[in-house]
């Protein structure tokens, strides 16, 4: 059941947008129905004042919360735009942030989880009736009676595992057609066996019949299930969420007006206007504006590059100073940002190797426990030549060694242990991502946005004259560009007050101009300036005629970077940075953290061809990445993490998603996944002597229906205990 | 032992009662807002009337 659900985190982000589209192509029903997440909502009170708010709201249909969520669903008159509700939202003083509808209806109802619920439903109804009437048989029913309790039983088992089995029953046809053997079939062989020889004893009136263990199986098995389910659905559905707040829209100028569309109506040789601060929805070429790019997320180069008319811009770079008008040259799954898509996928095959502990134990465990009972079988019918005493003796084995308590052993930890971990902020999105985890040895960081907020830092200001950053201040004031700001960020904190300049104009892609006095002021870059680059990144200052001053910046590590290197270190993990940024920005780093072994200008195949090498020497890698350059490494590491703040492409390649601005986690979650990993495997143990104990006694035949529900029932209630204890 | 005539069918409908109320909560969608619906008790903006 869980194989054919799962959506598989696709290696392909077209493939998870053409449903999206789909349901896009779907809403241009007369209603809108908008989406909001509301992260900051808490309480009853909020719950009512957004949706009084919301429901006074003339052309608002219906509106309701779920806290649960912290998101808002509202249906609403065709021309009410999201942008409109968010401001009415944020005016009530909530955080409101529209939420792409499509991506979310996509999957928003969990079908899955509730066909599980319901079928676990009849499962625990119908082994609560039929385990009553086991008592009574157990405690010395006798004759008629005990063979109306046994048809009664039946009477409620048949049908209540004819429906609640149908996971188990597809999995293991799944498995048996492909001639593997998983842990569903000998838990079918199990059930049918029991049901089997019980309607046999039934109609011969005989002493013994495993009704009760058969649904009992069922019951536990499809808890487990359903743990695993609800598990992975919380994750994706907050991954989901990541996703659908970036909503996919572009402005398009047609005939000289702008028009929003959706990114996925766009079509090659589009005009597009993307305005400073915007991100480039499709790769093309700029025909018109001068500004600065951000390229970060695809090479990893924190310095940002001049654009031009005339140059090619790929999808996801992010326009700086200036408004872009750019003609698109390919368009959705054509552009470079989901080219990518096929590194990964080459990648991604790699790791799909993996064996979970869960299937390697049944790998062992499905043959032995088919052959014990063909043994047991086989003896007791040259012993008695009695077919339906070997078959009763048979259908006992199975029954005792049915893997109730491993189908519930994975999932209880992972459950606890993914509870944990989202509460410190981590999602983990892959089943296994907590196991290979665990078996980290060295870990791999990308700089630029992962290790680094991606937002530079002045770092030569006590250097300056300080006439001279008053200056600077001035004209930086006004600008949104990252340096710029980070200039004016650094003035203010030091109480330097702006000096008096005048004509302050921007030059997109080039500077800031001004005039203070009959001097010329330029800040910018160091060729219009008149300066000599350095390798740094660096703005340079020009007062009149005087030579240049460089203002030079760093990128500021992330909160709690060094903790989490720190605590990496003190594990005995090997760490190591790989970037695209320039050697000294990375060697800056890498001896601020105390990472002894870096990369820098590292190219997406480079780092990709890193972390295989590195596996190719035994060595298990967790990648930790955010742009698209890390995106196949990401995919072709042992496990992988993304920070929350990453491209959608490199949060679909990893494993796990950092929800908050800290790293510190990182090294917490290495811990508690060695120690899920550890009960886990001390679950298989225990499970194992239970039936260490129990099966002898199947076997020489002294098992009764009794022991058989004891030692089930025991069993995967000490392993689901034994899974809570996890810290 | 013919009171289990009687008491057998009693015992099964009243638990199938059980079981078709809980299908019936599932299906209106009643498990998706656990926390707001925890809340929502405690708003009352719907005291004195019904909500239209």
């Amino acid at each position: 059941m869980t194989a054919t659900l799962r959506v598989p985190p696709s290696a392909c982000p077209a493939c998870a947008a053409a449903p999206a589209a789909e349901a896009l192509a779907a809403r241009a029903l007369p209603d809108a129905r908008i989406a909001l997440s509301l992260p900051t909502i808490h309480c009853a009170a909020c719950i009512s004042k957004i949706e009084n708010a919301l429901n006074a709201h003339p052309q608002v249909r219906s509106a309701r919360v779920n806290l649960t969520l912290r998101r808002a669903s509202i249906d609403a008159a065709p021309e009410v735009t999201a942008a409109e509700i968010c401001a009415l939202v944020e005016g009530l003083g909530y955080e409101a942030h529209e939420l792409d509808a499509g991506t979310l209806s996509a999957t928003a109802t969990d079908r899955a989880g509730r066909d599980l619920l319901m079928r676990l439903a009849v499962a625990g109804f119908a082994s609560m009736n039929v385990m009553l009437l086991s008592v009574s048989v157990w405690s010395g029913a006798e004759a008629a009676t005990r063979d109306l309790f046994h048809w009664i039983s039946a009477a409620i088992t048949l049908p209540a595992i004819a429906f609640s089995g149908v996971p188990f029953f597809r999995n293991a046809w799944a498995a048996l057609r492909q001639r593997r053997l998983n842990m569903d079939v000998p838990i079918v062989l199990a059930i049918a066996l029991a049901v089997v020889t019980s309607l046999w004893e039934t109609s011969l009136s005989g002493e013994h019949a495993y009704f009760d263990a058969a649904i009992a199986l069922t019951f536990f098995l499809l808890a487990g299930r359903y743990l695993d389910h609800r598990t992975r659905a919380i994750a994706r559905s907050a991954a989901e969420e990541l996703t659908a707040l970036e909503v996919p829209r572009a402005t398009r100028l047609r005939d000289g007006h702008e028009e929003v569309v959706g990114v996925a109506d766009l079509a090659v040789g589009d005009l597009i206007l993307v305005r400073p601060g915007g991100r480039m929805p499709v790769d093309g070429e700029i025909v018109e504006g001068t500004s600065e790019i951000d390229r970060s997320l695809l090479t990893g180069e924190t310095l940002p590059v001049f654009a031009g008319a005339g140059q090619a811009v790929s999808a996801g770079e992010v326009n700086l100073t200036g408004p872009l008008t750019i003609r698109a040259t390919a368009v959705g799954a054509e552009t470079s940002l989901h080219r990518m898509a096929d590194l990964v996928a080459i990648a991604e095959s790699g790791r799909s190797r993996y064996t979970s502990l869960a299937d390697s134990a049944a790998r062992l465990y499905a043959p032995g426990v088919h052959i014990l009972s063909g043994l047991s079988f086989l003896g007791w019918y040259l012993y008695t030549w009695d077919v339906r005493t070997a078959l009763n003796i048979a259908a006992a084995v199975l029954i005792i060694t049915c893997p109730c308590a491993l189908g519930l052993a994975v999932p209880a930890v992972t459950t606890a242990a993914s509870g944990r971990l989202f509460r410190r902020g981590m999602l983990i999105k892959h089943e296994t991502a907590l196991e290979r985890l665990a078996q980290v040895d060295t870990v791999v960081f990308d700089k630029t946005g992962t290790l680094t907020t991606g937002a530079p830092r002045l770092t030569n200001l006590d250097a300056l004259p300080r006439a001279a950053v008053a200056v600077a201040l001035a004209l930086s004031e006004g600008s949104s560009h990252p340096l710029a700001q980070a200039i004016t960020r650094a003035a203010r904190e030091r109480g330097i007050a702006a000096a008096e300049v005048a004509d302050v104009t921007e030059v997109p892609g080039y500077g800031i101009r001004g005039r203070l006095g009959g001097e010329e002021l330029r800040l910018g870059r160091a060729s219009w300036v008149g300066a000599e680059a350095g390798p740094e990144t660096a703005t340079w200052l020009r007062i009149g005629a005087a030579a240049p001053l460089a203002f030079t910046f760093a990128d500021a590590p992330r909160p709690g970077a060094e903790d989490a290197v720190a605590g990496l270190l003190a594990r005995g993990r090997r760490v190591i940075l790989m970037s695209g940024d320039t050697a000294p920005a990375v060697a800056a780093l890498a001896e601020r953290l105390g990472i002894a072994e870096w990369l820098a200008e590292a190219l997406p195949a480079d780092k990709a061809a890193r972390v295989a090498a590195l596996t190719g020497d035994g060595a298990r890698v967790l990648m930790v990445g955010d742009g698209l350059n890390d995106t196949a490494a990401l995919a072709a590491a042992h496990v992988s993490i993304s920070p929350a703040s990453a491209l959608d492409a490199a949060r679909v390649a990893s494993d796990i998603v950092l929800l908050g601005n800290d790293l510190a986690p990182i090294a917490a979650a290495c811990e508690t996944a060695q120690s899920a990993t550890r009960r886990i495997r001390e679950n298989f143990r225990i499970a194992t002597v239970y039936n260490i104990v129990a099966v002898p006694l199947a076997v020489a035949g002294l098992c009764s229906p009794l022991i058989a529900a004891l030692a089930m029932s025991a069993s995967s209630i000490t392993v689901s205990l034994n899974a809570l204890r996890l810290r | 032992m013919n009171v289990l005539v009687y008491l057998i069918p009693i015992s099964l409908i009243l638990g199938g009662l059980g079981l078709a109320f809980f299908v019936y909560t599932v299906r209106s969608n009643q498990y998706d807002d656990p926390e707001g619906d925890a809340r929502r008790i405690l708003s009352d903006d719907w005291d004195d009337h019904p909500r239209p």
